[in-house]
């Protein structure tokens, strides 16, 4: 590796936050003091008063700019010298829900905003619980505009009471709270003199710290064949594919699913040369020491993991169309690189986010409504539990006739 | 084991891209104009297909105004791969009369592409268009989904993009539609050379300093060619350093004042610059506020 290329980690980021909360300021500050602002964005940025509107950054489409609200995810790049960061900026109004779940289903950790003025209120919790159904392992509640309330250490700690009310009905592992001025840049980059009182890390400083590198399931093998590769003249046959968990190395006995059949990994392999291990999300191609039927849609597991494959799940599903869910709906699922038409079984509950309260058999499920369902898919699927393995427990719903992306959903 | 990096991270997500359109789309093709961007887009074709062959052809759509560096660049690049070219020609497209040529000093035929563009994906039933743009380049990619969806005429609806979740990829579509695919998405363009500098990935030498005649036009540095005319708002040629950050029409395209006459220099300069990519060398985006955006609608990439 060339001396001038730093070892920096990606994380990815996702924001979340009602209207007023002060989400573009606080991803305008972030980029601001990263530098990441360039001087003609800059001149973009300011309107006909010339004033900087820092929230003319991430809305990108003119419909935005005309409404003055953020309709569809921005992603936004930053860095420091330790992370390069993914920020993907998710519309706070509800009727977006899709979109938010859009930007958060691959966060390494969500950025929740509470107004200091306001405290916990519904999009708080709402957001924090579509953070938590999507798994992203650690959750910051900033805690913006501590300077209309004085900067009072009281208020903040109320906040994080009321947030510890509803905590253990959420998934997330780790959550931290920052007092925060977006507008002031309070505890953003720096430490705030203002709040003395407050001993935590600045914003950015937490999110350079925390540690996403444990996140990965590495003991799971899931290798889902994704493309066979051949090469005529050499007889060569690769099983091309992304590690979505576990480490794969040359030895492993695997089976392949739904099949059965076993073999043993003769070679695992990458443009660069072989290696001795893969590890997700790496892209590589898979040689086997026997010619054995592997086709796309497969998965290699252990030997010895005994993982079988299913075809009635249980999932939540977060619904993305007009047209509502009703029983017996017939729709295709992709999940890791297979589709197979599925049969929706039952609609078993429906989420209020609000109360985070589940209400028992729904008639039907409506745009951004959440609610768990059963399925029957055509082929058995190597599906897991979404909390112990998220890319082997996510799948997308698409119907058929529209080609539309209905619905995301987590395994339960 | 040690965490990825982040730049093996972005290859790692590119190249599942790659994989995932090739398996899912029958007719694919990959958008080659010889600059950065898509040189490192068929650099991870070769990550993603190799020791096959690719599972679709390169396609550079070709405004006739191009510069002699990056053709021949294009053409011993596609020697050397073995690979198959399909030159989709905007000069063709102006003598059938699918487009009128604009005229005069700030004539550009960046915006005529776009007919070439949809006429060859129609032409050859191209069902997916790989393309090297980056979500950092303009605030209206920003807002694009990796897997972008395009109607029967080629247009894209901002509003109404398909959700895109985890690395799940929606890639069908109906006759007469196409998708365009974006694996570098993520990368800045910082990224891409470091990438480049680390992987050792040849580019024209137009991306390194090099002595070349300009005169200067709204701030911008322009090669004088046959293909620009100079007005007397324009200045005087003159000889300098310069080298190019993007590669594109020779009448869009300016060059940076630059010493940077190596890859590392490169990487330091674009770490240390002030002004975007686009902001500084591409006179196309600076036609009115949603210019991009106008010509994405539209069909453009």
């Amino acid at each position: 590796m060339s001396e001038t290329v730093t070892e920096t980690q990606l994380v990815r980021l996702a924001t979340a936050g009602s209207v007023d909360d002060g989400k573009s300021t606080l991803i305008g500050r972030l980029m601001w003091d990263a530098k990441a602002i360039l001087s003609d964005q800059e001149d973009d940025l300011r309107g006909r008063d010339g004033e900087l509107d820092l929230s003319r950054l991430t809305d990108g489409l003119r419909a935005e700019r005309e409404q003055g609200i953020t309709i569809d995810v921005a992603y936004r790049y930053f860095a420091t010298p330790r992370r390069r960061f993914i920020l993907a900026d998710t519309p706070g109004h509800v009727q977006y829900t899709r979109n938010m779940v859009t930007g958060a289903s691959t966060a390494d950790l969500a950025i929740v905003l509470v107004d200091a003025r306001h405290g916990v209120v519904e999009q708080t919790r709402r957001h924090a619980f579509l953070a938590s159904l999507l798994g992203i392992p650690h959750l910051v509640v900033a805690v913006n505009k501590m300077d209309l309330v004085d900067f009072a250490e009281e208020r903040f700690d109320e906040i994080v009471r009321d947030f510890c009310a509803f905590r253990d009905r959420l998934a997330a592992r780790d959550v931290a709270f920052v007092p925060i001025s977006a507008l002031r840049g309070d505890n953003v980059v720096d430490r705030s003199e203002a709040m003395p009182w407050y001993g935590g890390l600045a914003l950015l400083e937490h999110l350079e710290t925390v540690d996403v590198a444990r996140d990965r399931n590495t003991t799971d093998l899931r290798f889902p064949v994704q493309y066979v590769i051949r090469e005529g003249q050499s007889d060569f046959r690769g099983l091309a594919g992304s590690l979505a968990s576990g480490t794969l190395r040359p030895g492993d006995a695997v089976r392949v699913l739904p099949s059965g059949v076993e073999a043993t990994v003769a070679e695992v392999r990458t443009y660069d040369g072989p290696l001795e291990a893969a590890e997700p999300p790496m892209a590589v191609t898979v040689v086997l020491d026997r010619d054995v039927d592997a086709s796309r849609g497969d998965v290699l597991v252990h030997a010895d993991a005994g993982v079988e494959p299913v075809r009635e799940l249980e999932a939540d599903v977060c619904w993305f169309s007009d047209r509502p869910l009703t029983p017996r709906a017939r729709l295709l699922l992709k999940h890791h690189t297979r589709t197979e038409p599925v049969l929706v079984d039952q609609l078993v509950d429906r989420v209020d986010v609000g109360t985070l309260d589940r209400a028992p058999a729904p008639a039907q499920l409506e745009l951004n409504d959440i609610g768990r369902v059963r399925l029957r898919t055509r082929t058995p699927l190597v599906v897991d539990p979404y909390e112990a393995n998220r890319a082997g427990g996510a799948f997308i719903l698409v119907d058929e006739a529209t080609n539309e992306t209905v619905a995301g959903g987590m395994v339960r | 084991m040690t965490p990825l990096n982040h730049l093996r991270l972005l290859e790692a997500e590119a190249i599942h891209i790659m994989r995932e359109v090739a398996a899912e789309r029958s007719k694919p093709v990959l958008l080659f104009s010889g600059g950065k961007d898509s040189i490192v887009l068929v650099h991870l074709a070769l990550k993603a297909f190799r020791p096959g062959r690719f599972p679709f052809p390169l396609m550079h759509v070709d405004t006739g105004h191009n510069f002699d560096e990056v053709i021949e660049f294009r053409d011993r690049m596609v020697e050397s791969l073995g690979e198959r070219l399909v030159v989709a020609s905007v000069q063709e497209s102006i003598d059938k009369g699918r487009v009128v040529e604009e005229t005069g000093p700030r004539a550009s035929r960046n915006r005529l592409q776009t007919v070439t563009l949809l006429d060859a994906i129609e032409e050859h039933e191209f069902d997916a268009a790989f393309g090297g743009a980056r979500r950092d380049e303009e605030r209206a990619r920003a807002k694009e989904r990796i897997l972008s969806f395009r109607d029967d005429f080629g247009g894209w609806d901002p509003k109404n993009q398909r959700p895109e979740l985890w690395n799940l990829y929606n890639a069908r579509i109906r006759r007469g539609e196409h998708l365009r695919a974006f694996p570098l998405s993520n990368w800045t363009e910082l990224d891409v050379w470091q990438y480049i500098l680390e992987e050792g990935i040849e580019v024209p030498s137009i991306y390194l300093a090099h002595e070349r005649e300009v005169f200067e036009r709204d701030g911008m540095l322009y090669a004088t060619s046959d293909f620009v005319e100079r007005d007397e708002r324009d200045g005087d040629p003159f000889r300098t350093s310069v080298r190019y950050r993007t590669v594109g029409d020779l009448s869009c395209t300016g060059a940076v004042a630059s010493t940077a006459g190596t890859l590392e220099a490169v990487v330091d300069e674009i770490r240390a610059t002030r002004v975007t990519e686009r902001g500084e060398t591409r006179a196309d985006d600076r036609t009115s506020e949603a210019a991009m955006e106008e010509r994405k609608v539209a069909g453009y990439f």
